[in-house]
Order: C-alpha cells, then sequence, then structure tokens
C-alpha cells in the first residue's frame, strides 16, 4: 500500500503535522486487551450498581421501569437497523424511513398533534427546542414555566435561554400540587414567547390543560405540553386543549433505563410550525415507477442548508430509540396503551391510600395522580430511603434537593410492574423505617 | 421547467431578480437564471401586504429540496398584493418565472429607482460574465 | 424486495388482534371517571396498530431488509466514520447493572457506573490532551452548543461581552447553527489555496469582539492545517478561546491532540470515532473536553472522587453553565465507547488512527489515474488524513453525469455513496472516508466501481443519470414531497 501511495512508511504521511503539534509519546492510557479481559472487566463495574431487577424500584421521576418486550431487543439488534447512517440515501434507506413514518404518526396520534418529527436527543432538551422554536415563532424573548415541570427540564431550558438572552420566569404551585393557574396567568404578558406546563406534572398530577392553554394564547403566546406517552390511552391528548407544542421523554416506551439515556425525546406540532419545527421529518412520496416510499423532507429548515439560519442545531435523531419505541406502541396496540394507563391509575390510588394509612406518611398533595405520587415523611427522608433499601425496596425520589420546602418529600412512581404485593411491602418498610428512624434521631437528640 | 429567456420589456437586478414596471407600481419576480439555478421549487412564502421593502434587501425567501435562496427587492415599495397561487402550486415559478411566477405587486416609493436596473441586454451580458 | 408494495404498520392493523399482555387487575377496581376530572379523559381511542407478535416481526424485519447497512457493505461515507462497530459492546451495554440501572440511584448504589464513566472522562482527557471532561451533550452539535455557551461564559465571567464566532467556510453547518442558537454571530473565515485557514483573512478578522473560532483539524476537506499553532495564537492573541470540532478526531488519536494544537474545548463524537453504532441516525453522544480556564462553567452534574475513592455527582459549581439535558448524558453510550478504548489500548488507537489515515491515501493514490482521476480530481492534492474530497466537476462538464449520478450508481454496485455536495466550498463534492477497518481488497473494488461507472457514463450517460436500478426502489420524488408534506399517515382514511 505504501509503494502505490508512493510513501516510505506511514510516518511520512503525518509529515504535514508540525513537530510543535506532535504528541511523540504513547497516550497513557492502559495497554489494549482481549475480548474476555474486556467484557470481565465491565461485568465487573456491572456488578457494582444496584440495578432494578435487584430490588423493589419505585424510582420514577423522569424514568420509569416499565417492561420492555423481547421483541424490541430482537428488532433493534438487527445490523440492518443498528448500523447505518441516517438516511440520506433514500433507495437504500426504506427500512429506517418507513419507521420514522410510522413513528411520526403514532406520536401524532398519541398526542393529538398535526405532526411530529422523528425524534430528539430526550425529553429536557426537547423542552428547550421548542423554546427556540417559540422564540422564533413569536419573536418574543420570556419564556413562563410553571415550577410544576420536571426540575432537570427547567434547568436546560434556563442552561439554553441564557445563550440568546431569554428570560425564565418560574410560577408557583399550588397547595394541591397542580400549576397555580391565576399564578401563571398574571405572569403572561407581550413579551411572553411561550408557557410551559407538563401533565401529569413531576408530583404525578394532572393538571387542568383547558384553563392553562387559554391564559396563554389570550396574549399571543405558545403552549408547550410536556407529556407522558404512557398516559395517553387514557388521558386527553394535549392536542384536544390546543397546545401548540408537545415533547416529552419517550423512555417509558420499549426504551431501557441506561442510567439515563439514550433514550429519545418525542416532539409534536399544530401544522403550522412544521417548517419550523427542528430534527429530521420523513415524508412519504413515490420513485420514479411510481412504487410508494419515504424520504427525509423539509430539509431546508436544517444546518446544512441553512446553517446560521437553521431552525435548530439538532441534525440528528434517535432512530434506534424511536425504533423501540414504534416496536413497543405496536406491541402494545390500540388496547393496551388503555389497559396499561388505567393499571398505573388504579394501582397508583391504591397505593396513595395504603400508605396514607401508614404513621409517619402523608400525601403531600390531594390533586388527581397518574402513576406518580408525592409523600412527606415524619422522618429524615434519606435515612428512611437508606433503610428500606436494606431490606431491598427502592423507597422513590427525594425532593429535598429541588424544591427544599418539601425536604422530607418523597415522589414514590408504581408501573405496571409494581403489584399490590410490593407496595404493600412498601408500606410495611415505610412503616418500620419512619420507626426505626424516629428512635435514632429521638437517640441522638 | 420553461426554456431560457429574457422578455425585453422587463427591467433586471443583478441579483437575479426582475420588475415591471407600470406608473407608480410594479411587479416582481424572480429569473429564470434564478429558478434555473434553484432547481425544482418547493416553497415560497409571499410577505404580507402592507410590508414595505427596500431595494437591494431581501423581502422573502424561496425553497427548493436542498437550498434556500432570499428573493432581493429591485426597488423599494409597500406591498400591494402578493400570488397567493404560489403557495399551492410553488412550481410556477419554474414553469413560467415572468406570468404566472409573479411574486408580489409593490407601490413604489420612489419609481426613479427603476432607471438604476438594468435592461435585458445588460443583464445577458451580466450573467456571460458568470454571475 | 423491490417488487413489493410498502405497506405500513397501520395498514396491516387488525381489530380484535393483540400482542401485549398485561399483568392481572390486583388492586381495588376503581372507575377512571372517578379518579380523575371529566375533562382529564381522553374521548377518541388512540389508534394504535392491532397486531399480533409473529406479525409485527415479520413486518420490521421485512423492512430492516430495504436498508443498506454497514454490517453488509462498504460505507466510505465521508465525515460519518463508518468504522466497524464490535459486537462485544452490545453485550456489554446490556448487562443489567448498567442497561437496567435507573438514573436517580444514589451514588452509593451506583458506584460501578460513576467509575466507569470517570475512568471514560480520563481516558477522554488524555486523548484529546485538555483535563477537563463532561460526558453530558447527546450529540455531536449538543457539544457544540455546550461549548459556545461556555465560551459565553467565559467572557461573562470576565465582564468581556464579545458577539462573534469565526468559523471556516469549509465547516459544519451544524457549527454556524449552534453558533446562532448561543446568541452570537457566525463570520467565515477564507480557505488558503492549500486548502488550510486564510491567515491573513483571519487576521484581519480576529478582534476583541471575537469571541471564539471553530475549526476542525484535521478539516473537512481531509488536510491537516500546518498553520495550526499560528492559527491558535492569532486567536489567543486577541482573548478568543478555540473550539475542536472534533468530527474528524479518527485521524489523529495518538499522534496529535487538540489540546497541544491550543484548543480550549472539544467535542469528541462517540459514534463516529469510539463506534457507537449510528442506529440509522442515533443515538450518538456529543462529550467536551476543556482546558482548565474553561472548566469552573462545565454543565452540571459533575463526577467528583472522594479521598476514599468513592463517586459522587456534584451540583454544586457555581460557575457552572447548567444542565444540558436530563440526567448524566447517553450512558449506553459511554459503555460501548469505553469498551472499545479498553479494547485497543493506548496503541491500538494510534494504530487505527495510523491505518485510517493510510487506507485513505491507498484510495486517493489508486484514484489518481484512470477515468477516475480523469473525471473525478482530488480538489487539494497533497498527503490526505482519513478522508479526502474528489470534484465531480469535470465529469459532470464532459460526461454529462453528476456526483449525485455517480453516488447512485453505486448503489448499483452495492456500495454506499460517499458523502456529496459537502464541503460546499468544492464544485460537485464527493467526500470519501474509508476509515481503517476495511480491507485493501474492499478499497480496490470501490476504485474500481468507480472506473466501471465512467466507463458506463461515457458510453452512455442517460443510463447513469438513470441509476439506480436494482434498490428497493428507484429515484424518489423529493420535490412532491417538500411541496406537500405527507408525514403522517391518515388514519380516517384506514378505519
Amino acid at each position: 500500500m505504501l509503494d502505490a501511495i508512493g510513501v516510505a512508511s506511514v510516518d511520512e504521511l503525518f509529515s504535514d503535522v508540525p513537530d510543535g503539534v506532535r504528541l511523540n509519546r504513547s497516550l497513557d492510557l492502559p495497554a489494549g486487551r482481549t475480548e474476555d479481559e474486556v467484557y470481565t472487566h465491565l461485568a465487573a463495574l456491572a456488578a457494582k450498581n444496584v440495578h432494578a431487577d435487584a430490588e423493589v424500584s419505585f424510582l420514577g421521576a423522569g424514568m420509569y421501569d416499565h417492561y420492555v418486550p423481547a421483541i424490541v431487543d430482537s428488532i433493534i439488534s438487527r445490523s440492518e437497523f443498528i448500523t447505518p447512517y441516517t438516511p440520506y440515501q433514500p433507495e437504500v434507506s426504506q427500512g429506517g424511513l418507513q419507521v420514522m413514518f410510522e413513528y411520526q404518526t403514532a406520536i401524532a396520534e398519541l398526542t393529538g398533534m398535526d405532526v411530529s418529527n422523528a425524534s430528539v436527543y430526550e425529553g429536557p432538551s426537547a423542552m428547550a427546542a421548542a423554546a427556540y422554536l417559540a422564540k422564533i415563532e413569536t419573536g418574543r424573548d420570556h419564556f413562563i414555566v410553571s415550577s410544576a415541570v420536571h426540575p432537570q427540564y427547567r434547568q436546560t431550558l434556563a442552561t439554553n435561554a441564557h445563550g440568546y438572552g431569554a428570560e425564565v420566569i418560574e410560577t408557583s404551585i399550588g397547595a394541591d400540587g397542580l400549576t397555580d393557574a391565576a399564578a401563571l396567568a398574571s405572569a403572561i404578558d407581550q413579551r411572553t414567547a411561550a408557557v410551559f406546563v407538563q401533565n401529569p406534572n413531576f408530583f404525578g398530577g394532572v393538571e387542568d390543560l383547558g384553563a392553562l392553554t387559554e391564559a396563554a394564547h389570550e396574549a399571543g403566546a405558545l403552549v408547550v405540553c410536556v407529556a407522558d406517552p404512557l398516559t395517553l390511552g387514557v388521558l386527553a391528548p394535549p392536542g384536544d386543549f390546543g397546545v401548540d407544542i408537545c415533547v416529552g421523554e419517550g423512555q417509558s416506551l420499549g426504551n431501557r433505563l441506561d442510567y439515563g439515556g439514550p433514550s429519545f425525546g418525542f416532539f409534536a406540532v399544530g401544522k403550522k410550525l412544521i417548517r419550523r419545527m427542528p430534527g429530521r421529518i420523513a415524508g412519504e412520496t413515490t420513485d420514479v415507477d411510481g412504487r410508494r416510499g419515504w424520504v427525509l423532507t423539509l430539509q431546508t429548515r436544517e444546518q446544512h442548508i441553512r446553517r446560521e439560519k437553521a431552525t435548530s442545531n439538532i441534525c440528528t435523531s434517535q432512530a434506534l430509540n424511536a425504533l423501540a419505541g414504534m416496536i413497543y406502541l405496536s406491541w402494545l396496540g390500540r388496547r393496551g396503551i388503555v389497559e396499561i394507563g388505567e393499571l398505573m391509575l388504579k394501582r397508583t390510588a391504591y397505593a396513595r391510600e395504603k400508605l396514607a394509612a401508614v404513621e409517619g406518611v402523608e400525601p403531600l398533595f390531594d390533586a388527581p395522580v397518574f402513576r406518580e405520587f408525592a409523600v412527606r415523611l415524619d422522618a429524615p427522608v434519606k435515612t428512611v430511603l437508606a433503610e428500606l433499601a436494606v431490606h431491598g425496596v427502592n423507597g422513590g425520589h427525594p425532593l429535598g434537593d429541588d424544591y427544599p420546602e418539601h425536604e422530607n418529600g418523597l415522589l414514590i412512581a408504581i408501573t405496571e410492574r409494581r403489584s399490590r404485593k410490593q407496595i404493600d411491602r412498601l408500606a410495611e418498610g415505610l412503616a418500620a423505617a419512619i420507626a426505626t428512624a424516629k428512635q435514632t434521631v429521638g437517640a441522638e437528640a | 421547467m420553461a426554456d431560457e429567456h429574457y422578455p425585453e420589456d422587463l427591467k433586471y437586478h443583478p441579483e437575479h431578480d426582475w420588475a415591471r414596471v407600470e406608473g407608480d407600481t410594479a411587479t416582481l419576480g424572480i429569473t429564470w437564471f434564478a429558478q434555473d439555478a434553484l432547481g425544482e421549487i418547493v416553497f415560497f412564502e409571499p410577505p404580507a401586504v402592507g410590508t414595505t421593502i427596500s431595494r437591494d434587501a431581501a423581502y422573502a425567501e424561496v425553497e427548493s429540496v436542498k437550498a434556500v435562496s432570499e428573493v432581493i427587492a429591485p426597488l423599494s415599495g409597500e406591498i400591494i398584493e402578493v400570488n397567493d397561487a404560489l403557495a399551492d402550486a410553488p412550481e410556477t415559478i419554474n414553469d413560467d418565472p415572468y406570468d404566472a411566477g409573479w411574486m408580489v405587486k409593490v407601490k413604489l416609493s420612489d419609481p426613479a429607482e427603476a432607471d438604476a436596473l438594468m435592461d435585458v441586454g445588460a443583464y445577458r451580458q451580466h450573467l456571460d460574465e458568470g454571475a | 424486495m423491490q417488487a413489493e408494495r410498502a405497506v405500513t404498520i397501520f395498514e396491516k392493523s387488525h381489530p380484535g388482534r393483540r400482542a401485549a399482555m398485561l399483568p392481572p387487575l390486583d388492586v381495588p377496581d376503581r372507575d377512571p371517571a372517578d379518579l380523575l376530572p371529566a375533562a382529564a379523559l381522553r374521548k377518541r381511542a388512540a389508534r394504535l396498530p392491532e397486531i399480533a407478535e409473529p406479525e409485527i416481526v415479520r413486518h420490521y424485519n421485512r423492512i430492516s431488509r430495504r436498508n443498506f447497512d454497514l454490517d453488509s457493505g462498504f460505507y466510505p461515507l465521508g465525515s460519518c466514520t463508518m468504522k466497524h462497530n464490535p459486537k462485544l459492546h452490545e453485550r456489554a451495554a446490556a448487562l443489567p447493572g448498567f442497561s437496567r440501572l435507573h438514573p436517580l440511584q444514589p451514588a452509593e448504589r451506583a458506584q460501578g457506573a460513576l467509575e466507569l464513566m470517570w475512568n471514560f472522562e480520563h481516558a477522554l482527557a488524555e486523548i484529546c490532551g485538555l483535563p477537563h471532561v463532561c460526558l453530558q451533550p447527546s450529540a455531536g452539535s449538543h457539544g457544540e452548543l455546550a461549548g459556545l455557551l461556555l465560551t459565553r461564559a467565559y467572557h461573562e465571567d470576565r465582564g468581556e461581552h464579545r458577539t462573534k464566532v469565526l468559523a471556516p467556510d469549509t465547516s459544519h453547518g451544524t457549527n454556524p447553527a449552534s453558533v446562532t442558537m448561543a446568541g452570537f454571530e457566525t463570520v467565515k473565515v477564507a480557505t488558503n489555496e492549500r486548502g488550510g485557514v486564510d491567515l491573513d483573512d483571519l487576521r484581519a478578522k480576529a478582534g476583541e469582539d471575537v469571541a471564539c473560532l471553530m475549526l476542525t483539524n484535521p478539516n473537512t476537506l481531509g488536510l491537516f492545517d500546518e498553520n495550526i499553532e499560528e492559527i491558535a495564537s492569532i486567536m489567543h492573541d486577541v482573548g478568543a478561546t478555540l473550539y475542536y470540532d472534533g468530527a474528524n478526531l479518527n485521524a489523529v488519536m495518538g499522534i496529535s491532540r487538540p489540546g497541544d494544537m491550543g484548543f480550549d474545548i472539544v467535542h469528541v463524537n462517540l459514534h463516529k470515532s469510539f463506534t457507537q453504532p449510528h442506529g440509522g441516525g442515533g443515538p450518538g453522544s456529543g462529550p467536551i473536553a476543556v482546558s482548565d480556564r474553561i472548566a469552573p462553567y462545565l454543565p452540571v452534574p459533575r463526577i467528583v472522587r472522594d479521598d476514599d475513592g468513592r463517586f459522587e455527582l456534584s451540583t454544586n459549581e457555581p460557575k457552572s453553565i447548567g444542565r444540558m439535558r436530563g440526567f448524566q448524558g447517553n450512558f449506553g453510550v459511554f459503555v460501548r465507547s469505553y469498551a472499545y478504548i479498553c479494547s485497543l489500548g493506548a496503541e491500538g488507537l494510534k494504530a487505527a488512527s495510523e491505518t485510517a489515515v493510510l487506507n485513505a491515501n491507498y484510495m486517493l493514490a489508486r484514484g489518481r489515474e484512470g477515468r477516475v482521476g480523469k473525471y473525478l480530481p482530488v480538489q487539494f492534492d497533497r498527503t490526505c488524513k482519513h478522508e479526502y474530497v474528489l470534484s465531480a466537476a469535470p465529469a459532470k462538464r464532459e460526461l454529462s453525469v453528476k456526483a449525485l449520478d455517480i453516488a447512485k450508481r453505486l448503489l448499483d454496485y452495492g456500495y454506499h455513496p460517499p458523502t456529496i455536495y459537502f464541503p460546499l466550498l468544492v464544485d460537485e463534492a464527493m467526500m470519501i472516508e474509508p476509515t481503517e477497518t476495511e480491507t485493501p481488497e474492499t478499497l480496490d473494488g470501490f476504485v474500481e466501481a468507480l472506473e466501471k461507472i465512467l466507463a458506463e457514463a461515457e458510453r452512455d450517460p442517460e443510463f447513469v443519470q438513470n441509476a439506480p436500478y436494482t434498490t428497493p426502489v428507484r429515484r424518489m420524488d423529493e420535490a412532491a414531497a417538500a411541496r406537500n408534506p405527507v408525514v403522517t399517515q391518515d388514519l380516517d382514511a384506514l378505519s
């Protein structure tokens, strides 16, 4: 090969790299290892983690322990899905493009929106992308966000908004655990580009989307709703309330927990915003012989064409994760999406009542909830959780770091995998752990 | 697509836009050369009636599958009419760039600006020079 | 596959069929209408497909065969680094200790995950020559945005207001798009006759109002900019930061490090140099490595290690720009890329870059002769790095066959075409990146296919202009798709 190139050594191919910027030593990294050695090393690291099969987990707060059917693993492992690049050559990418089209259809149908893109990174950055769209669309630069929106979504929005000089205003939560509609309405003015709410909200509370949407639209602002797709077999879709942009986290649809990623974010809009939507979009058309097929369409929105005037810098979707989502939705089907929603709703109602009867536990809020609810413990929450963990139960996510006013608040998630028996075990465990924690606190005092 | 041609009765701007001046109003569009360079046009969003446009500044965008081009105003004025038919059939700009493919009608703020535009001979020469 | 009309899963739906069986109700039955306000309840069913498991499997297996994929054929897509995706990585990422780990699991019960991220951060820091790494960004362009927000925070903290970001005219389109989202204005820098940054133009544009220069080195022409030290010193003299778009890191691992070139911020595309499978367009991951002066502003949470070797996630970083996304980033991608670094080690990574550059130069040399040399000359004829850019302008002029036509005909020969029409600087560009995991026989075969296609074009240009012929569909009417976007299925028409 060197002869064909006309050089004497591989080094010569790097003669254009100036001496001053050459490393001229080995990288300070371990030597290469065999496949067996690497696997063994990684398996040892994995073994140091307590995963969701190794305990009974009530952790949620953005990602959930739902069952992922085996067909998801089987199909997304196919090299034809996992190893191609973005479908730039539609003639040899019809599989991936058709999946995008089916996915877009499913998301639009679930959310009640006109159109969906082929997915974005994940939930929080999807909300930030919605904000950027709202800024471009309205020419305004204030964002009003309910404090009942997931804290990580709000933080991600703030990071992004600071870049282009927009202001984020957070509004309060009512005593019932829902967005304070009056506070939200009074924060909206002529500078408001968009209002952001989540349904169910961070505390599992089911919001009154109609009331929240109305106030924003009166002032000419857009409404962005963060939704949970797995609740939408039962909950009215955001599109029914006239929401302009519906985004959210797709992990609950057939994606792994993966310590937080990769998963996918979904992004759906009303028709009039389609040309400002970020991300890839597949569209149906025909080939020169009249055969049905799909292409990436509306590409003039994108960076490789519009560069600094692009509607977003997002140039990828999460195609494989969205495929997992689409397979999951097909598996669940028209009836399954209702059944899983109702099961979560009923079990959550049972769990909230069950825990409310435990001494030292009281519901934090009284609004209706879906698959998650918050309680207040009469003991230090992290001590209680540590005690529960000893008995193989992960009690949920403590609220104090994000909501200091709820120092001993605990957010508990009930998926279709948490049986009545497990909920009862949590109730018993909590009772015992609170009693132990109170004794310890008492002894220390 | 239409064959290459440049009508005698139009005034031309170096950014490949034309104007048909009638008294103190003018009809504007893009030339055969511009539509050919873009390829199949898929989207044209006209500005709103009542918008003021300024000579040499962009007043709209026209899109093909893989390109976006700004449409430059050859003359200044206020938009009094837009070609709504282009929303549903933007390919008309390819098929008939000078008649059915017109983009906007403008009430000119300074009709004398037209004197600075090129006639067809000058525009053809501009094209020959590799514009 | 070609004769078959595409059918969507919605069209295969049949009332009453299903796949999922859900757990039985084991708590008191309640009417949803008693648990939720009436207005909150869905009134019209979500029309998801009704289909049994065997048919779901068959549907997706069948449509998968309408994709070209890296495991089946050569994929020399310039700037995308389509190298082999080792299969070990999928097995490792699927370990329940990783794949079933909840992101909010308290640190004391996620020590293995944090240790992996810690080790991985340090490996990337060493490869980039920059001491601090944040794994959070989800993709290259997300890393760019993070880097520009860091630049903004750095200047703001020093009380400086800078508005411009410089980027070469050959840069990736995401660079200027990210610049706009970070609230800056892009200023283009010209390219010189050797394909590098035009230093005079750079000096003219480098002023006190410039926040940052974004650069790829080797650049998008596949050429190493020999003036990199001078470029860095020009930018540092005006107080600007230097941003390295790591899309082309595959050329220089273990040979030259962005940090040593003078860059302050680098993003690394784990789905390029570090073998995360592309997944048909995601997931990817775009960690950033930064210099000491940028470190205080890095996104949170940060991984910290205490004196006892215990790992924690820290959000207590007062100067941080904040979060870029949820949780800790695309951890599943980190597992795969970390496995890759462990497998190759220091020498293996260097050998990978050397071989990538060897393969690219070999293909370039093979294509200097014959019809390829005549109709598809290389634009900047020097030693390339991991990729190179040909111009099909002579083919277009003399044979009436464009880069697009050649790309489409390559599909009939069983190859994925190169990246075409990028960079914009090169007329009829064809950007070829073979990567290190291809054999000389494969590279020869591709050059021979180009030669044959050009011979076909000499005989019958129209034949090449109408390619492909053997693919599941032929050229698509993209104009119709864009004029009248049909982006969801009309479910009303099905029911």
